[in-house]
């Protein structure tokens, strides 16, 4: 074959490459934007500023909203982050600043078959652990099984996190007379602190739409309630009793609902986004 | 691994030919550092061989040889930071201000404290101002507590000592990594300096550096060594020409010769170092 052959041929197959890829991302943007396209034609019409501030009304009762089961994911995040977040944090810092020994491996094995596990399997673990043994379902229930999802994906990416902080500056911090734990906690984790919080708003974002660990923990709850030992609504569990039901106006606020549970996520991820670049633009 | 036996560090620094203090200090120059019989490793890497020398306060002592040389690793077995890499061991003594580093009882902290380091790469901590890059030494010192006020007052010293203040004083509270290459490792100079070390080591510290860089911190050096004793690695013996009174030459893991600087580069007293300085290899 010519040298022109050969060249034509890279160049064509190059297009193809290039070509294809362009494709491939095209394709994985299709199921969000179609998800969402569907959720704002069908919840849209549900939502009202009624949405966000009543109480879901019987069945044959026009109007009522989902401000129980808002506030409930709100409240529930929140506990299972203040529980989740410490222990995943120290965890990744202590994988990242203890490279080698057996017990890292380990440690980072058991968080990979974690974050792997079955969410409702981790329900049914809390529904034994927390609930039986009380008596009765509870938020603190759901949000500990929720915690017990985030520490694995936070552990792990708070470790990959610390893993790139340079050396050099563990050993500019050591030079200086700072102590390990010192040093580990004042200018690595202080340095590595951007991708921390976006790791853990990520984190935050995947559990608020867990249903699974919440059937048999948190319940869910037609009232106002924000203890953390009664049973509590939440966005994901009050979508699926709406969804399954056989009423119209049921459905249409299951929509609504799933729309902003949409939304709650949306924004944890664009906090995270802004988080991240501000990181950046400050290291420049 | 001892080069004859049990050879005395004296005589070791002896046959180099540099007046040496003896027990009563009575000689015009004081060892400040004195390393006995150092043997340091890497798991099985025996990266420092049985180096015995005496370092002069208030001089600057070159460290020269070819990559790989231990010359770096002997560097961090002065302030214990070779420890902190997994696998490395250290025998032997290293007497600072009289006090053995690697005496039990003395922890790895408070030695860094006094033996303070700057490294090739320049090392500002990029979550931290100017200011507080320049104070993060003095944040874990627990001996006496300081004001605002009297931090600032550091901060400006070691910085005008580093030769920095004219650059950044109208920006303290801007990031650090804001500065150029040469500035963040005067900034580094900066930081060692605040917290008023007896000895201060430069891993090659211009060899991130531009000439124009280079030549300010050897400026600075130069400038510094009145008030303490330093220790630099080079690898550019032209720069060890300039800025030191006695150069070390190390070659595989052995301290070669030990010198007054200007005999070193003109009558080294080993064919090695001679071979070594007049480039017939490495």
């Amino acid at each position: 074959m010519s040298a022109v052959g050969v060249t034509r041929r890279r160049r064509v197959t190059n297009r193809v490459m290039v070509g294809t890829t362009y494709a491939a991302a095209a394709v994985a943007t299709i199921p969000l934007l179609a998800i969402l396209a569907y959720l704002v034609s069908r919840g849209m019409s549900a939502i009202s500023p009624d949405f966000f501030t009543n109480m879901p009304r019987p069945v044959g009762e026009a109007g009522g909203g989902m401000a129980n089961a808002i506030v409930g994911t709100l409240i529930l995040i929140g506990v299972a982050s203040l529980l989740g977040l410490p222990i995943g944090i120290g965890a990744g810092l202590y994988l990242a600043e203890r490279r080698g020994s057996k017990l890292t491996a380990l440690v980072r094995f058991l968080a990979d078959v974690l974050n792997g596990l079955p969410s409702i399997v981790m329900g049914i673990f809390a529904w034994q652990l927390l609930v039986r043994p009380v008596g009765h379902f509870s938020a603190l229930a759901g949000a500990i099984a929720l915690a017990a999802m985030m520490i694995p994906m936070v552990t792990r990416t708070t470790e990959e996190m610390v893993r790139l902080v340079p050396t050099a500056l563990r050993e500019a911090a050591l030079a200086l007379g700072y102590s390990r734990w010192r040093t580990s906690l004042t200018v690595v984790l202080r340095t590595a602190l951007g991708g921390i919080v976006t790791g853990a708003l990520i984190a935050m974002a995947r559990i608020a739409g867990e249903t699974a660990p919440l059937l048999f923990t948190s319940l869910g709850n037609q009232f106002w309630s924000t203890s953390l030992a009664q049973p509590i609504a939440a966005l994901p569990l009050q979508v699926y009793t709406y969804a399954l039901s056989p009423y119209d106006a049921w459905h249409a606020h299951a929509w609504a609902g799933a729309l902003v549970l949409v939304g709650i996520v949306f924004v944890i991820s664009l906090v995270a986004r802004i988080a991240t670049r501000r990181r950046y633009a400050a290291g420049d | 691994m001892l080069r004859d036996g049990a050879t005395l560090p004296e005589t070791e620094v002896g046959r180099s030919v540099v007046p040496v203090a003896d027990a009563n200090g009575s000689r015009r120059i004081v060892p400040h550092v004195r390393v006995e019989q150092l043997d340091a490793f890497f798991g099985a890497v025996h990266a420092v061989r049985g180096a015995s020398v005496e370092l002069h306060d208030r001089s600057v002592t070159a460290i020269i040889g070819p990559s790989g040389c231990g010359k770096s690793t002997f560097l961090r077995c002065l302030n214990r930071m070779h420890e902190t890499v997994p696998g490395a061991r250290v025998s032997g003594r290293v007497l600072v201000e009289g006090t053995d580093v690697y005496n039990g009882k003395v922890s790895a902290v408070a030695v860094r404290r006094r033996v303070g380091m700057v490294f090739q790469r320049p090392t500002p901590f990029p979550t931290m101002s100017i200011r507080d890059n320049v104070a993060a030494g003095l944040r874990v010192m627990h001996d006496v507590h300081r004001s605002r006020r009297a931090v600032d007052e550091v901060v400006e010293r070691a910085l005008r000592r580093a030769a920095l203040w004219d650059e950044v004083r109208d920006r303290l509270h801007s990031s650090a990594t804001s500065l150029s290459g040469g500035q963040q490792q005067r900034l580094c100079i900066a930081r060692a300096l605040a917290t008023e070390p007896a000895v201060l080591l430069l891993d090659e510290p211009t060899a991130s550096l531009d000439p124009i860089s280079s030549q300010r911190i050897e400026e600075l050096v130069y400038e510094l060594r009145s008030q303490m004793t330093i220790v630099i690695v080079t690898h550019n013996m032209q720069q060890a020409a300039r800025v030191s009174d006695d150069t070390a030459f190390f070659l595989m893991g052995e301290l070669v010769e030990f010198a007054p600087t200007s005999q070193m580069f003109t009558a080294p007293l080993d064919e090695r170092s001679e071979a070594y300085i007049t480039g017939r290899f490495g």
